[in-house]
């Protein structure tokens, strides 16, 4: 059998919270308190101003991730939780990646954003500033390519997700 | 109508039908202090925050009610933590109100100013910092209602000065809007019909019940449940009083319950863990596993189908997994499981369970709680064994943490709930003596003991005072070893015997310190003493200290070590 690494125990859940100061502190605390980890973590504003919503992964097996989603649902300030990872979802994370850009590589560069459908949104004489949005795979191909030229920056939102709607 | 934030405060309390507030005043409570002699509530001034938490605490755990503190900021809330944490692990409903620097100050590292909620965030069921006084009657309501509810357990009410200088209207909210906090209470029908045909199978059953027994009153239910199918109970330390260890009618003779196993446990009695080792069908209920409970996880009940009764879904399949879950409160699904029952064919009980309850027997016979009897020496088990006789079935028992605390748990048999008083999970050290206090704060003519040790007493014997000052006659026990008797277990047991910090020569004349805060001291040397001591003390209107001078290397046997399996104890 196939051992399970772990992208098999990654999970990407959707907390919806009381957007109140210090939820996103008690999330976080709950999270390092009990020794679960955090992969990524989005939060902002939902289309309801009293709510925000919190995209989060983290890394466990079955029981773990049970735990924290009852420990989640737990907090007061939590409103509810929902695990995407067994349900059909899109989800997306955007990156700027600062690139160097000389005379030899500035067409290249280009090209590769174009490919991946990125956007230049700064340009100075060394660089080019590209914004990319995409899933994981998309982000980490984008960076590898990149990378051969010379990346100065990267800042990743972290994974924002949605289930789809239904058919 | 507007009113101040102070005054509020007052209404909703009011409200709530608080009679006592435990508390200590200082700079940013002030107004709140101020405005008190226009009410109608009992206000205990307390000698340090520590004991105001543990005060309601106790309060809390005695009456079922939920107790309320009143500190100012800064230090005032910093020492209400371990209080706090405290009521936390064992789940006592209370409400922490902390004085906080005035809301434009907040962040500037103002004098005496500390992020308490930040602070008490892991350790509260839920906190607030108040930062609008129309807010104020809205959070305290929420306060009083997260605390007692659900799984119960401490809140905390954070508020700047300025808040509570600030006017407004007085509305008292009738009903909360609480979207994210849905306790479940009802246990599912279908799960209980699960569980009820397990149970009805099981030819080995065992309930195992905890705290959340005593927190949602169902302990005769409980009762009811284990005669009408003749199933054995044992307890955590939390669930004692939650089953009668005695029957009534027993009370005068040494008559164990016959389904009474004991507690169970790194203390435990044999035959409980025995009984859970080997059980096919382990029914817990109101317990959550606590690794002082389950020893090693893989051999705890390794025979066994478990089904797990909580209030609390994130107690469910944490520690061990379950194969019956049911999320509920424990009162509606023991009244569940006897209807079902009730409604069911149980034929002759008492014979099918005849082989397994005498194979309890056995065990009960084979390895019962004991200890060496002396006539020179006092064995700290004979105290206890003394203040059971002296007491029994009247008094409420408070311990401090370590040996004492297990000697209790061993020896004193407890018949009601809400009569121990005792940390169970964060292990607080000076708890028992404050909460002693506040349970005799509830019930001034009830007899209520502390049993102590000599380094526990030490934590918190300030509020002494405060026992002395309110006349609450409280009774302390002291099993004084010199030792911190439990970690020099452990040292003796596991530690090369290499007895570093844990000798305690050179502690006070506890007589004399009595004598000195105005309350009266008694010691003990010999055994014939400890008797004629505790009825001069039951006696005694005053706080009474009582220095029983006990065999200093004793310990609490069984012992299971740390990580062993709970059927590995160490016996005398």
């Amino acid at each position: 059998m196939k051992k399970k690494n772990d992208k098999d125990l990654r999970h990407t859940l959707g907390i919806l919270v009381e957007n109140q100061p210090g939820v996103l502190s008690r999330v976080a605390g709950l999270f390092s308190g009990r020794g679960f980890n955090i992969e990524s973590l989005t939060v902002a504003e939902t289309a309801d101003p009293n709510i925000s919503r919190i995209t989060l992964v983290t890394i466990g097996d079955e029981r773990i991730v049970e735990q924290i989603v009852k420990q989640l649902n737990k907090l007061i300030n939590v409103i509810k939780v929902i695990d995407f990872t067994s349900t059909d979802f899109v989800n997306r994370e955007m990156a700027l990646i600062k690139v160097k850009a000389d005379a030899e590589t500035r067409a290249e560069v280009l090209r590769i954003s174009d490919i991946f459908r990125g956007k230049v949104v700064d340009v100075s004489p060394h660089s080019y500033t590209i914004e990319v949005t995409g899933n994981e795979d998309k982000i980490g191909a984008i960076m590898n390519l990149l990378k051969q030229i010379g990346i100065i920056e990267v800042v990743r939102t972290g994974k924002a997700a949605i289930s789809r709607g239904k058919k | 109508m507007k009113l101040t934030g102070a005054q509020i405060f007052f209404e909703c309390l009011k409200k709530e039908d608080v009679k006592v507030i435990f508390g200590y005043p200082g700079g940013a409570v002030l107004d709140i202090y101020h405005e008190m002699r226009n009410h109608d509530i009992r206000h205990i001034l307390v000698r340090h925050e520590q004991g105001a938490t543990h005060m309601a605490d106790g309060y809390a755990r005695a009456t079922g009610k939920v107790g309320v503190c009143l500190v100012t900021s800064g230090p005032g809330a910093t020492n209400t933590v371990t209080g706090i944490a405290t009521a936390y692990m064992d789940s006592i409903p209370i409400v922490v109100f902390t004085g906080q620097v005035p809301t434009p100050l907040i962040g500037n590292d103002a004098f005496q100013e500390v992020d308490i909620v930040g602070i008490t965030r892991p350790c509260t069921k839920h906190n607030y910092l108040v930062k609008d006084v129309r807010d104020l009657a809205r959070i305290i309501a929420e306060a009083f209602y997260l605390a007692r509810s659900g799984r119960p357990g401490p809140v905390l009410v954070d508020l700047p000065k300025d808040v509570i200088q600030g006017e407004t209207e007085f509305r008292y909210p009738k009903k909360l809007n609480l979207r994210g906090y849905k306790p479940n209470l009802e246990a599912h029908p279908k799960q209980i019909e699960r569980a009820g045909k397990a149970i009805l199978s099981a030819k080995r059953p065992v309930i195992y019940a905890g705290g959340g027994v005593i927190s949602s009153s169902a302990s005769s239910l409980l009762h009811e449940l284990a005669t009408m199918l003749q199933i054995p109970v044992t307890t955590t330390l939390m669930g004692l009083g939650g089953f009668p260890a005695v029957l009534e009618k027993d009370q005068g003779t040494q008559e164990l319950h016959p389904l009474w196993l004991g507690m169970l446990g790194m203390h435990g009695t044999f035959r409980a863990n025995m009984a859970v080792s080997n059980c096919d069908v382990l029914i817990a209920i109101g317990a959550r596993f606590d690794d002082r409970v389950t020893g090693k996880l893989s051999e705890f009940a390794p025979k066994a189908k478990i089904i797990h009764v909580d209030v609390d879904p994130t107690s469910i399949s944490k520690n061990v997994p379950v194969h019956i879950p049911i999320v509920g409160d424990c009162k509606d699904a023991l009244k569940k499981f006897i209807e079902f029952f009730k409604s069911e064919k149980l034929g002759d009980i008492a014979k099918k369970r005849d082989s397994w309850l005498s194979r309890i027997n056995e065990w009960k016979k084979t390895y019962p709680l004991a200890y060496e009897e002396r006539n020179d020496v006092i064995k700290p088990q004979f105290v206890v064994e003394k203040i059971y006789e002296l007491t029994r079935g009247k008094a409420i028992i408070s311990t401090e943490v370590g040996q004492n605390q297990m000697w209790v748990a061993q020896y004193y048999h407890f018949t009601k709930p809400r009569t121990l008083l005792t940390s169970g999970g964060l292990g607080t050290m000076g708890y028992g003596f404050p909460a002693a206090i506040g349970a005799q704060v509830a019930f001034p003519d009830k007899i209520v003991f502390d049993v102590a040790g000599d380094g526990s007493i030490q934590m918190n014997i300030q509020e002494m005072t405060t026992a002395v000052t309110n006349n609450l006659p409280v009774k302390i026990a002291i099993l004084n070893n010199s030792y911190l008797g439990m970690v020099r277990q452990w040292q003796e047991l596991f530690y090369e015997r290499n007895y570093c910090a844990t000798c305690l020569s050179g502690s006070p004349d506890f007589v004399k310190l009595a004598e000195a805060y105005g309350a009266v001291g008694f010691r003990a040397t010999k055994p014939d003493e400890v008797e004629p001591i505790i009825k001069k003390a039951l006696e005694t209107d005053k706080p009474v200290i009582m220095d029983f001078v006990v065999e200093p290397e004793e310990g609490v046997y069984p012992m299971v070590p740390a990580g062993k399996a709970i059927t590995e104890m160490l016996l005398v």
